[in-house]
């Protein structure tokens, strides 16, 4: 018996065991709802933005290791997706995104809410494409799941007309897939992994540089082992914190533009640098030229194409860097690294990460209290200062992931990809650290947080600019504070240098924001708070209920040490 | 990291579906790689398209592009045309206009000697027909440039294919 192409979609879902979707309604997917509306097994979420939607689905994917989905509608609503369709594909993220479109024979037409979503987004998703007919919709949905997560994962759009949604069809779902263009690597050449392994053992001063890549393929036990057996020091990438255990006495910090003094200087100093799920962005780089110039450099990624693309590597291997590293605890030999281990120790003493106590609340101590806090959480951050802070200051453990947005560096990601990994983990604590800047880029979703009984506690550095960039501006363009001022008006003198008891005041008051969704806000000024303040919002979390706990810091503190965009990574700017 | 830019060939076998080809030429714009050249027809298999790209950079870029190429899901296999013998040619048609007698005598001197074939004629002008390789081509329209004033040129785009026991390129 025939079905019609709803149906299908939804049998679809079922069978890709999709329990949730973060949805926004519209008239190109009203047939989808109405078949979502008469089923039980899918909760459907609605965010209050399409961009929200996707990073809600994000922060889903990454609590829960399965594919996030999002379902919009066509026009406007797909092209809201796109920023968080470039934020999955960079951080490795599984999405599959489906739009809704016009009836095929309006396409073309400039019809209404018309737009070639698929076009917008060939250069970022991963793999994107209009469904032509009813009877290939079958094939394209699974296609779609299988592509997203297999591989180095990423977003998948599907884009569904009308009219196929509403026709009817071959009931039938695919078991299985065969894409005769696609094939995941998922093997390991051995001879390729001796010989890497053949460098790293001959090295005098190893490093392993370790990315996303680890946490994505699982293989955080395998590295510790290999750092264990050989004794190598490990630096880590923002996507790769937390690929061992930050108490390790083999672990150095993060390493690039705000990386730790010693990071970068043990990859500068390193004569192996072995890399493992990483893409040498430009950020951990800095001058390519100077980058571990005086190293030999293995890059191990599953990913063919981030091989050898930003720096030119002298043993190339693809894997899966789960399956290379428990290959390579099959030989691994202990090393002579004392000598090379104290050396960076003594990188750690002269310029350790210390942030100063002498202006009232330092972003160190927040940290230190929600380190102290929630031992067990999850934590997402959004984009700018307070990022690279909860980078620095708190350690990512087993039990408490950080979701972050690193290689897009998409503000507004923090709060929505919390609420998402709420709404997988309702039993976990959820932690938004955010700023003032990000998180009224997307703190509509705030309704989606209650309306779901989704309680997340929202931790607001607020330093009343968009501080990243007034930093920048502090250093390189004569303090010349142009737009980045959050409370600035027009009666403000024309060059301001920072905040004054003249000042207009800031709006939104957080406060009364967050009692408008019944929601409690805190205040806090004094370091003598935090705790009592971070204990209110838990209690709140567990009762159901949300918090925003605002943190007013200084307006010029600084993430330190930096890099100034292209310089070398030695070439730090310390205080 | 910056090498010697080179002309380079790839073949590529394709899924004959719609959004393919702008794909693949998509690819080259955001990534900001140099095309020069890009022809696309069906093979015997009526699901599959055969694309000969030529480009112009340097070793590690190159590499970069059969990469990103093979990366795409709709992209069956990737060769490498650059080093190994295959038999490469160009369709081009070039219209001399507005010539006199002498001129066109001419005309059929250098067609003669590129071995192309005039293949339509009227009082004041000419159109030749060329499949030559495409480097061939390129002299023969410098050739025409130098030489006469009013010309239209239209070429194909190289097509190339594996060479048996010789080569020509």
């Amino acid at each position: 018996m025939e079905i019609t192409g709803r149906k299908l979609f939804v049998k679809g879902l079922l069978a890709e065991g999709v329990d949730t979707i973060f949805a926004y309604p519209g008239g190109m997917v009203t047939d989808i709802l109405d078949e979502l509306y008469k089923t039980t097994e899918i909760r459907v979420v609605l965010a209050r933005h399409e961009q929200a939607a996707v990073h809600e689905a994000e922060g889903y994917a990454r609590a829960t290791g399965k594919t996030g989905v999002v379902l919009v509608t066509s026009g406007p609503g797909a092209t809201n997706t796109i920023t968080g369709i470039a934020d999955a594909r960079y951080d490795s993220i599984p999405l599959v995104i489906v739009t809704g479109q016009v009836n095929r024979s309006l396409i073309g037409n400039d019809a209404f809410q018309e737009v070639d979503i698929v076009g917008m987004v060939r250069s970022t998703a991963k793999d994107a494409y209009t469904v032509a007919n009813r009877e290939e919709l079958g094939q394209r949905i699974k296609m779609a799941f299988y592509v997203a997560s297999t591989g180095r994962p990423g977003p998948v759009l599907i884009d569904i007309p009308k009219d196929i949604q509403v026709a009817s069809g071959s009931p039938d779902y695919p078991e299985e897939i065969h894409l005769r263009g696609y094939k995941p690597n998922t093997g390991v050449h051995i001879g390729q992994l001796k010989k890497a392994y053949k460098l790293l053992h001959s090295a005098k001063r190893p490093l392993i540089l370790a990315g996303g890549g680890v946490r994505i393929s699982g293989a955080q036990e395998e590295l510790t082992a290999l750092v264990n057996t050989m004794q190598i020091p490990v630096v880590t990438t923002i996507m790769g914190k937390g690929s061992i255990s930050e108490d390790s006495p083999y672990y150095v910090g993060n390493a690039g533009m705000h990386g730790r003094y010693a990071s970068n200087m043990a990859i500068t100093h390193c004569d192996v640098l072995f890399s493992i799920g990483t893409r040498f962005n430009d950020r951990i780089t800095g001058d390519l030229n100077e980058f571990a110039s005086n190293a030999k450099i293995i890059h191990v990624d599953a990913d063919t194409a981030s091989i050898s693309r930003n720096v030119v590597v002298d043993i190339p291997v693809v894997a899966d860097a789960r399956l290379a590293l428990s290959k390579m605890n099959e030989w691994a030999e202990p090393m002579k690294t004392e000598a090379w281990i104290s050396e960076i120790e003594g990188w750690q003493q002269k310029h350790p990460l210390l942030m100063r106590r002498d202006k009232g609340l330092s972003p160190q101590m927040i940290m230190g209290g929600i380190d102290r806090v929630f031992p067990e959480a999850i934590v997402t951050t959004d984009v700018g200062q307070h990022q690279m802070w909860a980078m620095q200051f708190l350690p990512v453990t087993k039990d408490r992931p950080m979701f972050t947005s690193g290689g897009l560096g998409t503000m507004g990601f923090g709060f929505p990809a919390a609420v998402g990994a709420k709404i997988a983990c309702p039993d976990k604590d959820v932690i938004a650290i955010t700023g003032d800047g990000g998180f009224q880029m997307n703190m509509q979703e705030m309704a989606t947080a209650v309306t779901n009984d989704s309680p997340v506690i929202i931790v607001l550095l607020n330093n009343q600019y968009l501080g990243m960039v007034r930093q920048f501006q502090q250093f390189f363009y004569g303090k010349r504070y142009e737009i980045t001022c959050l409370a600035r008006r027009k009666g403000c003198p024309e060059n301001c240098k920072g905040p004054s008891e003249l000042c207009p005041p800031y709006e939104p008051d957080f406060m009364k924001w967050a009692e408008s969704y019944g929601v409690e806000g805190l205040r806090v000024n004094a370091e003598s708070d935090i705790i009592h303040a971070l204990e209110t919002a838990k209690a709140n979390s567990r009762a159901g209920k949300s918090t925003l706990v605002e943190f007013d810091i200084a307006f010029d503190e600084n993430v330190l040490p930096m890099v100034k965009s292209g310089n070398p990574i030695d070439d730090m700017i310390l205080k | 990291m910056a090498g010697i830019m080179k002309k380079r060939w790839i073949a590529l076998y394709v899924e004959n579906e719609a959004g393919v080809l702008a794909k693949v030429s998509g690819l080259f714009s955001a990534k900001g790689y140099n095309l020069q050249s890009l022809t696309v027809g069906t093979t015997e298999h009526p699901d599959v398209s055969r694309m000969t790209i030529c480009v112009s950079s340097d070793d590690v870029t190159f590499e970069q592009i059969k990469k990103q190429l093979n990366s795409m899901i709709e992209v069956i296999k990737v060769i490498d045309l650059t080093n190994v013998p295959i038999h490469m040619k160009e369709v081009l048609f070039a219209k001399i206009k507005q010539i006199t007698s002498e001129e066109k005598a001419e005309v059929f001197r250098i067609a003669e000697t590129f071995d192309v074939k005039p293949i339509d004629i009227g009082p004041d002008a000419i159109i030749l027909e060329s499949t030559l390789t495409e480097r061939r081509n390129d002299e023969l329209v410098a050739l025409l440039r130098e030489s006469f004033k009013h010309i239209d040129v239209i070429r194909g785009g190289a097509v190339a294919v594996e060479g048996i026991s010789t080569s020509c390129r």
